[in-house]
């Protein structure tokens, strides 16, 4: 009986182990991840950027996982900026995290910045970016196009004029070069 | 033909297709302007000047607008998975689209149920991406893939050359490696073109060319240089070369235009695609 009742115990413990405390915030494009995760992290939030389940997966996303008990506090921040999630869900699991790769190379008057797949390259002398390469969504020529022969203050942020992973690892390599030399 | 697919970053254009035109102003389909940027546009214009190199009739192009909302890039896919068949396509290289995993499965059975009459699919950023993560790469017969995408094909977990593991990332210094496990894994069709400092071209697993010279250096930062090589193997192919040759001859034009285009960080692909007739004709005329 009392070995019944140890077993007993352990599945509890094992329920209570499994409840889900994360949560994960769903959205429509993988870059408003950016802005998301920048809130987010001001607010003083416990937070991991990470790939969706499968059953979100397009092939180009990003998701938020929270702490569930803040899930009701959160989506108001973010409803309030125009930011809601299109979807929350509890999760047991750890879903992937998003390359943090991060390398410089230096062309003398020049400095390119790679981040996971993603290339910048700014002029040390003016901080004017002058190149843009790597990626494969559409949003990377775009960006492009709204970023070259802009100085790093000046140019748009990634997360703000694109849509994809891609432009998540160009706003990484952009902080990594204003970090280095300033914007 | 040669029929080009993919987005532009040109917001609310529609779906246009048609035979390239190139004025002054950059690439010209159905009426519609596009600048010669990078991506669609730079791999349009390579495969172009490479088809009228080679004497045979120039690209048509399947695009639409889209700026990352996926919007022009379901139109492209929902064309291609709806008409193919009848658009008398003999290669079809696919660029620039954002991924949609179910979408892009629909064009690949359409190409599956053409038979024998399948076009040779080529496939680079997005499009690779997307063939990748739905593990539909060996209905392909080139991917063109960066270094940074080739350990993304040598990851069998990453959706996204984003969520390339980072001890898969780091084996960059070990190239054939990464290659291994890219076949090995399935995610490689018969042929690759690995872009990097050393380019690899490779065939069923087996490296059967590298090419690292004229080395320069500052065509790396350049956006669009990978463009210009996915155009010219698109040209070389709709030409009748094997498939292995036009790659390498791509490989060295490449660099052979960057040599001649002598550019520095800040120039801009247009620089170097001036240069690609010459290049051509100097790469092919060397190999007799």
């Amino acid at each position: 009986m009392k070995w019944f009742k140890k077993k007993d115990k352990k599945k509890e413990e094992s329920k209570e182990e499994k409840k889900p405390t994360r949560g994960l915030l769903i959205f429509s494009h993988a870059a408003t991840v950016i802005s998301v995760e920048e809130v987010l992290k001001d607010e003083g939030y416990e937070i991991r950027v990470v790939s969706p389940p499968p059953k979100y997966r397009t092939g180009c996303d990003l998701s938020v996982e929270i702490p569930l008990s803040e899930e009701s506090v959160i989506c108001g921040i973010l409803e309030k900026i125009g930011l809601a999630p299109i979807d929350v869900m509890p999760i047991t699991g750890k879903g992937m995290e998003p390359l943090r790769f991060i390398r410089s190379k230096d062309f003398g008057d020049y400095l390119m910045v790679r981040a996971a797949n993603m290339k910048m390259t700014v002029d040390k002398r003016t901080k004017v970016i002058v190149n843009i390469s790597g990626g494969g969504c559409p949003d990377v020529p775009h960006l492009a196009t709204m970023m070259l022969g802009k100085r790093l203050r000046d140019a748009p942020n990634p997360g703000d004029v694109g849509f994809s992973l891609c432009a998540y690892s160009l706003n990484h390599a952009r902080e990594e070069i204003i970090r280095m030399i300033g914007d | 033909m040669l029929l080009l697919a993919g987005a532009v970053p040109v917001e609310y254009l529609p779906l246009i297709t048609g035979k390239i035109e190139l004025t002054e102003k950059g690439v010209k389909i159905e009426g519609h302007d596009l600048d010669i940027n990078r991506g669609f546009e730079a791999m349009a214009t390579s495969a172009y000047l490479t088809c009228k190199q080679f004497g045979v009739e120039v690209p048509h192009a399947l695009v639409a607008g889209d700026i990352g909302k996926r919007d022009g890039s379901e139109k492209v896919y929902e064309h291609l998975a709806a008409n193919l068949p009848t658009m008398g396509v003999a290669v079809l290289t696919m660029h620039y689209i954002m991924p949609d995993l179910h979408r892009n499965k629909r064009v690949v059975k359409t190409v599956q149920e053409m038979g024998d009459k399948k076009p040779f699919l080529i496939a680079d950023a997005g499009s690779m991406y997307v063939a990748k993560t739905g593990k539909d790469s060996l209905h392909y017969d080139i991917f063109t893939p960066d270094l940074g995408e080739v350990a993304f094909l040598a990851d069998e977990q990453a959706d996204h050359p984003t969520y390339t593991r980072g001890f898969i990332f780091h084996m960059e210094d070990d190239v054939p490696e990464l290659i291994r496990r890219a076949y090995d894994a399935g995610n490689c069709p018969k042929t690759i073109f690995v872009k990097g400092s050393t380019d690899f071209i490779c065939q069923d697993g087996v490296i059967l060319e590298k090419i690292s010279e004229p080395k320069i250096e500052t065509m790396e930062p350049i956006g669009g240089t990978g463009d210009l090589i996915t155009g010219m193997i698109s040209g070389m192919v709709h030409a009748g070369l094997d498939p292995a040759e036009a790659c390498i001859i791509a490989g060295l034009a490449n660099r052979k235009a960057g040599e001649l285009s002598q550019p520095s960080p800040a120039t801009q692909v247009q620089e170097i695609l001036k240069y690609i007739p010459e290049a051509l004709q100097i790469v092919t005329a060397n190999r007799g």
